[in-house]
């Protein structure tokens, strides 16, 4: 498709140990528009992360691709040597770590670290500081001018967040993966991040992956979501489409364990167990486990992704018990 | 201008420790049995010799009043004579000083010249070959007694081939430098063990770290971050560990300056205490003292200028 700039497909990857292989990516399939923010859902450990770090083959060593492929703007991303992949990173592609506390260097500058960003530019001292500075200002940052020459334990951690994404932001990539970018952060700096990374799409025009477990971000800034579990995508569509007709038992499961403002009492709804071990995944559908809806074919095949409407896919055997299930929104 | 005041500061905290430290030297050498008359006349000394001596001496003045004169003279900066020499003590250490400071010097460099790139490959090279050799090595070099090593090395390089002294400290600077190569390798290789485990662990963790992987996300070459990210953050343990091996190097230098017969500090407080020398050893130990205290101060400069996460208060 021609106005795809992401497309993932059948993408596999596995932590290999020699004690035991964790399936932390099993088979996903997704595609990002340009100009869209598309969301990640789905809970910790789930391989939300290990898909952004996949994307830009940022893995430990122990990581073993296991196949599929990865193309941007048509070109295909597996198999690229280092060299070529550090034109893509943070140029084309960039991204921001939800490890707010320890991804930013603490010896050096925040002057330096966006300096970095412009080694290969033909720029002059004081462009780069102006541009520096216009950086900062765009995160939100107040006093750039004396924020630039400070060290990294002097920012708060939203601050971080905003200098990560300023970082991230400095080779004016096309794309940013922005992983848990609100997860460590209070609720008024949550929403602050959230509108800034939501202006940035608007000014710069860039496509954004949302990884994020908080259902609440996603229905604020995605257009389309894909949600994860135990290393596959279960479903994935509109956000609009998934929020209010979800077409898979989890995703359904997540949306009722959301709290309603609608003055009830209730308790929270739950999701019963827990996740499978992605050391040793079941031969069925991962979900059968907890699922309300699973019978004997759920528990030994595994279910194909199948089309449920336009452009929303659920991996489950019983969509059709789901067809009357009720979102968040009624359409 | 902080930086200055904080020097002071510690600067003048040093003056108790100073104090302390002169109390515990005086009262420790006059518990060791013997005493410097008989070590000074020999076994042949009358009676009455040994007497005259004592009294000339001060031997039989009370301890407290001993120490006065001692501190009194001690804030004329006079440390006394020599009872071995007859020469004032201040001389004796100024002498030796500079090639104490001289090995010191030949130590650090190499334990840094060698042991930094070492530690550096290991833990970017882990468990892999390089490593398993390195990590094998540093496993010898703990091991291995310092006066066996500067034997054989001398043995290899000084007496079959005659690539350095054998013995002699030599008259010029380029021949005093010659000298100090090889002890300085054969305290560096022990030192160099630790400070290779060290970086080399840190370097494994560094390397793990989410500030890596978001350079690397960044699109950065891997020589800048191995140099800007990975190498600075670790060394900065190292740092410490190598500012405490260099204060203890002045004590360990005892060793090597005897196995190489090398005029400095350690070989003079070795026969001083041997002959009961008052006055040397509790210059020699004061010397020791100071340089300690500077080197710990020095450190912590050098750390805060490294690592601008510490303060200096």
């Amino acid at each position: 498709m021609e106005n795809n700039i992401l497309e993932v497909k059948n993408l596999k990857m596995h932590y290999v140990s020699k004690y035991e292989t964790v399936k932390a990516i099993n088979d996903i399939s997704f595609s990002v528009k340009k100009g869209e923010t598309f969301g990640l859902v789905g809970e910790s450990g789930c391989g939300k992360s290990s898909v952004c770090k996949t994307l830009l083959q940022l893995l430990p060593p122990n990581a073993k691709f296991m196949g599929g492929s990865i193309k941007y703007k048509g070109k295909e991303l597996i198999g690229l040597s280092n060299k070529e992949l550090q034109k893509i990173r943070g140029r084309e592609i960039s991204m921001s770590f939800q490890e707010l506390m320890t991804a930013l260097n603490p010896v050096t500058k925040v002057k330096e670290q966006i300096y970095e960003q412009f080694i290969g530019l033909k720029m002059t001292k004081q462009e780069k500081y102006a541009k520096a500075v216009n950086l900062l200002k765009l995160v939100g940052i107040p006093s750039p001018e004396q924020r630039l020459e400070e060290y990294v334990h002097q920012f708060s951690g939203g601050m971080r967040q905003r200098i990560m994404i300023a970082i991230a932001l400095a080779a004016q990539p096309s794309m940013l993966l922005a992983d848990e970018p609100t997860t460590a952060l209070d609720v008024t700096i949550q929403d602050q991040i959230i509108k800034l990374i939501n202006s940035l799409k608007e000014t710069l025009g860039m496509s954004i992956i949302l990884v994020t477990h908080d259902l609440g971000v996603v229905s604020q800034m995605c257009d389309s979501i894909a949600v994860m579990y135990a290393g596959s995508i279960v479903e994935t569509g509109d956000t609009l489409t998934i929020f209010s007709k979800p077409r898979h038992p989890y995703t359904e499961g997540l949306i009722r364990s959301m709290p309603k403002d609608d003055g009830s009492k209730d308790r929270l709804e739950s999701i019963e167990g827990a996740p499978p071990n992605l050391n040793n995944l079941p031969k069925g559908c991962s979900f059968a486990e907890r699922c309300k809806y699973a019978t004997e074919i759920c528990i030994n095949q595994m279910p194909p992704l199948k089309e449920v409407g336009e452009n929303h896919y659920s991996k489950c055997f019983h969509t059709d018990l789901l067809i009357n299930s009720k979102g968040l929104i009624e359409l | 201008m902080n930086r200055l005041s904080y020097i002071i500061r510690r600067l003048i905290q040093m003056i108790p420790v100073f104090f302390i430290v002169t109390v515990l030297v005086f009262v420790l050498i006059r518990c060791i049995p013997g005493d410097p008359a008989l070590t000074m006349l020999g076994d042949r000394a009358t009676h009455e010799m040994i007497e005259a001596y004592r009294q000339k001496i001060g031997y039989y003045d009370p301890l407290w009043l001993q120490y006065f004169i001692f501190l009194k003279d001690l804030l004329h900066f006079d440390l006394g004579s020599s009872l071995r020499y007859s020469e004032p003590v201040i001389n004796l250490i100024l002498e030796r000083l500079p090639v104490t400071i001289g090995l010191t010097v030949s130590v650090v460099f190499f334990t840094v010249v060698i042991g930094f790139p070492l530690g550096f490959m290991a833990g970017k090279k882990r468990n892999k070959l390089p490593d398993y050799i390195i990590r094998i090595y540093s496993l010898f070099g703990l091991s291995a007694p310092q006066f066996w090593v500067g034997l054989m090395l001398l043995l290899m390089f000084g007496v079959k081939i005659k690539l350095f002294p054998v013995s002699n400290w030599g008259d010029t600077l380029p021949e005093h430098i010659m000298a100090l190569i090889l002890p300085g390798i054969t305290q560096a290789l022990g030192i160099m063990a630790v400070i290779i485990r060290n970086l080399r662990n840190n370097v494994v963790d560094i390397s793990g770290t989410s500030y890596v992987t978001f350079a690397r996300s960044k699109g950065l070459s891997e020589g800048r971050i191995d140099l800007r990210y990975i190498f600075r953050n670790a060394l900065l343990p190292t740092t410490t560990i190598l500012s405490l091996w260099i204060a203890s190097l002045l004590g360990g230098c005892i060793i090597i300056e005897t196995v190489f017969n090398l005029p400095g500090l350690g070989a003079l407080m070795i026969n001083s205490v041997l002959s009961r020398d008052y006055s040397v050893i509790q210059g020699g130990v004061l010397i020791f003292v100071i340089t300690v205290l500077i080197i710990n101060l020095i450190t912590d400069i050098i750390y805060s200028m490294l690592d601008p996460r510490v303060t200096l208060n």
